[in-house]
């Protein structure tokens, strides 16, 4: 099944008014929206990590999600890509795809890639195997089992070891890489799964000033076709990189608008930035 | 696609090996057994194929394991039980073997006789055909295998409580099978076999046959699991050993995969014990302990996880050295072995294997 972008031209939405035919199991960008949440409530013990959560991404938007400690971040994401369930409240992938009745793998198969805050990659598997792990085909038992590499597969993974700069690692076991290599190994999986949402938790943790400026061109150049989400503490990062952003604050949306508006705001720097 | 990577499983010197091993195991100690005199000093005594083979059935099982511990990460404290079932559905069969040979003179196996029954049970139905206990060798342990992992494994359970809970299943089954109402014979199990597939378990050409059909189950099982640990499908179950939720989020549902190895392991189980049996002409409740399946774990950790070839050495040096301390020194044997388990923990945890790669790689510096 192809999660194609599915516009309001090519679908034939213009001739038939608001209506157009949506597929099962696709991404169904038509309304411009990739990610829609609206009144999200997790709580833990009754603790509220989300508390009413509304948030709303365009299709190809490059989003910062800023907050201290606690303010459910991770919590967003882990809901975002099924490994939590809300209590109440909706969560859409484009227009069809309800993320609160998919499971994990189920969502990353549709197309949201995640990238964790500690830098998690296969240790005990060298870093081409890493990537061939995550490339984007059938993922079955069976599958796996038969499976072989392409040459389509190889130019893949060939090239996706060039962007992120590990050709010369690519039989290096990954348990083995610094830490700023592992961020960028996590980062090329996730672009070998060809995701259309990419989920960032805190992706430059521990990379030097070179490579996050690295890594904020290659952000910036994914936005558009791709849609992400990047959450980050680094506000040096988030400025050179965000459009909007958004800050959360006990679990619900505090501000959200231009980088300048949100310094701006009273209660931001009250909570976050003033501290 | 299979046949292409079939000689890629092993280089050329671990093929060497297997050659040698089936020369060794079909050829030269069926012959040592059978054609040389017993007065000769080449003479192979039949103890000494009876443990060997037994030894092999074991290393099946160590094998078996080791695809789920080993590569999988899943750790199994019930894997006696397995086998056990295994043993016990190739047994039905051997006891409807003895016909009226048995002490009973009856058509019925003569536990039933003692308990007074007059007719087999329904799930005895079919016994007497060897294709149909054949089935029955991989469907038992597989079905229950299937049905029990797929709960445990859809509710993520993992750990220690997953083995906890395999270790319960083995005991709860050692429970049910000790009960004369079971219909499995009770507390004596089956014994008193006279021939399987008409030829004579006492006959040494029989006995050289069971032999020689471990060694090749053996030999047969390993390239198996090798051939699935090359695959990607192995590298998915490394990976899921090592970090589940990130295979997850790479799109992969670990449930498949986990069951697929869980149950294939459990099959090979099932086959092991049903080579065993005829061989060693016993199969009764013990088989199922916690403390038979904790072994089989041990021989597993002794030879090396993650390696196919380090358990098979490990069940051998294991039961090697517990048929001659058992000997030597009965009352200590369980001692020993608890001690040789801390130690391997503590000084070798990759096992033999590991220690044979290390002074490898120090020699070569």
């Amino acid at each position: 099944m192809k999660a194609e972008l599915t516009t309001s031209e090519i679908d034939g939405s213009e001739v038939t008014g608001l209506a157009h035919v949506a597929t099962p199991g696709a991404l169904d960008l038509s309304h411009g929206t990739v990610l829609y949440l609206d009144a999200v409530t997790v709580s833990f013990d009754g603790f509220r990590a989300l508390n009413e959560l509304s948030l709303t991404v365009d299709a190809g938007e490059l989003r910062c999600i800023i907050g201290p400690n606690g303010a459910g971040k991770t919590t967003l994401m882990d809901v975002i890509t099924g490994k939590t369930r809300p209590d109440s409240g909706t969560a859409y992938f484009g227009q069809t795809l309800d993320l609160t009745r998919l499971n994990e793998h189920e969502i990353a198969r549709t197309g949201i890639g995640r990238k964790f805050q500690k830098p998690t990659v296969f240790e005990h598997h060298t870093v081409f195997e890493n990537l061939e792990l995550a490339i984007k085909v059938d993922k079955g038992i069976w599958a796996s089992l038969f499976w072989r590499l392409g040459a389509e597969q190889k130019d893949r993974i060939a090239a996706t070891l060039d962007l992120i700069g590990l050709s010369a690692l690519a039989g290096r076991e990954a348990g083995t890489l610094s830490h700023g290599q592992k961020q960028w190994l996590e980062i090329g999986m996730l672009l070998a799964q060809e995701p259309k949402l990419l989920l960032l938790d805190e992706p430059v943790a521990g990379m030097t000033d070179a490579e996050r400026e690295r890594t904020a061109e290659l952000f910036t150049s994914l936005a558009g076709e791709h849609s992400l989400i990047v959450v980050e503490h680094d506000m040096e990062f988030v400025a050179s990189i965000a459009r909007k952003v958004t800050v959360l604050h006990e679990g619900r949306v505090l501000a959200e608008g231009a980088m300048e508006h949100v310094k701006n705001n009273e209660q931001v720097i009250e909570v976050y930035l003033g501290r | 696609m299979i046949i292409e990577r079939l000689p890629q499983l092993y280089g050329t010197k671990g093929w060497l090996v297997i050659a040698a091993f089936l020369a060794l195991v079909c050829v030269l100690m069926p012959a040592l057994y059978l054609a040389v005199p017993e007065d000769s000093p080449f003479h192979v005594p039949a103890w000494l194929i009876t443990l060997l083979g037994k030894i092999m059935c074991y290393a099946l099982v160590a094998l078996a394991m080791d695809l789920v511990w080993g590569y999988a990460g899943i750790l199994s404290l019930g894997h006696g039980l397995f086998f056990a079932l295994g043993g016990y559905a190739l047994g039905m069969y051997l006891m409807r073997m003895i016909g009226r040979e048995g002490e009973s003179g009856s058509e019925l196996p003569d536990f039933m006789v003692f308990l007074d029954w007059k007719e087999l049970p329904w799930y005895w139905a079919g016994t007497d055909q060897f294709w149909y206990c054949a089935l029955l060798i991989v469907l038992a342990p597989g079905l229950l295998a299937l049905v029990f992992g797929y709960f445990a494994f859809r509710s993520r359970i993992k750990g220690v409580y997953f083995s906890i809970i395999t270790q319960a299943l083995t005991f709860a089954a050692m429970l049910l099978f000790f009960r004369n109402d079971t219909g499995f014979g009770g507390n004596n199990g089956f014994t008193d076999f006279k021939r399987i597939l008409g030829f004579s378990l006492a006959d040494p050409a029989t006995k050289a046959t069971l032999f020689i059909a471990s060694g090749v189950t053996l030999i047969l099982a390993l390239l198996l699991c090798r051939y699935i640990v090359t695959s990607k499908l192995g590298r998915v179950l490394t990976a899921i050993r090592d970090t589940e939720s990130r295979v997850r989020f790479c799109g992969y549902n670990p449930l498949p995969y986990k069951l697929f190895a869980w149950t294939l392991s459990a099959m090979l189980c099932g086959i092991a014990g049903a080579l065993y049996v005829p061989q060693v002409g016993i199969i009764n409740p013990s088989e199922m302990s916690p403390a038979n399946s904790i072994e089989i774990a041990i021989w597993t950790a002794v030879g090396g996880r993650g390696t196919l070839v380090g358990p098979i050495i490990g069940a051998a040096l294991v039961n090697g050295a517990k048929s001659w301390f058992t000997v030597a020194f009965p009352e200590y044997w369980l001692y020993f072995l608890g001690l040789l388990f801390i130690l391997v923990t503590l000084f070798l945890p990759q096992g033999v294997m590991g220690l044979a790669q290390r002074l490898r790689s120090k020699r070569n510096t």
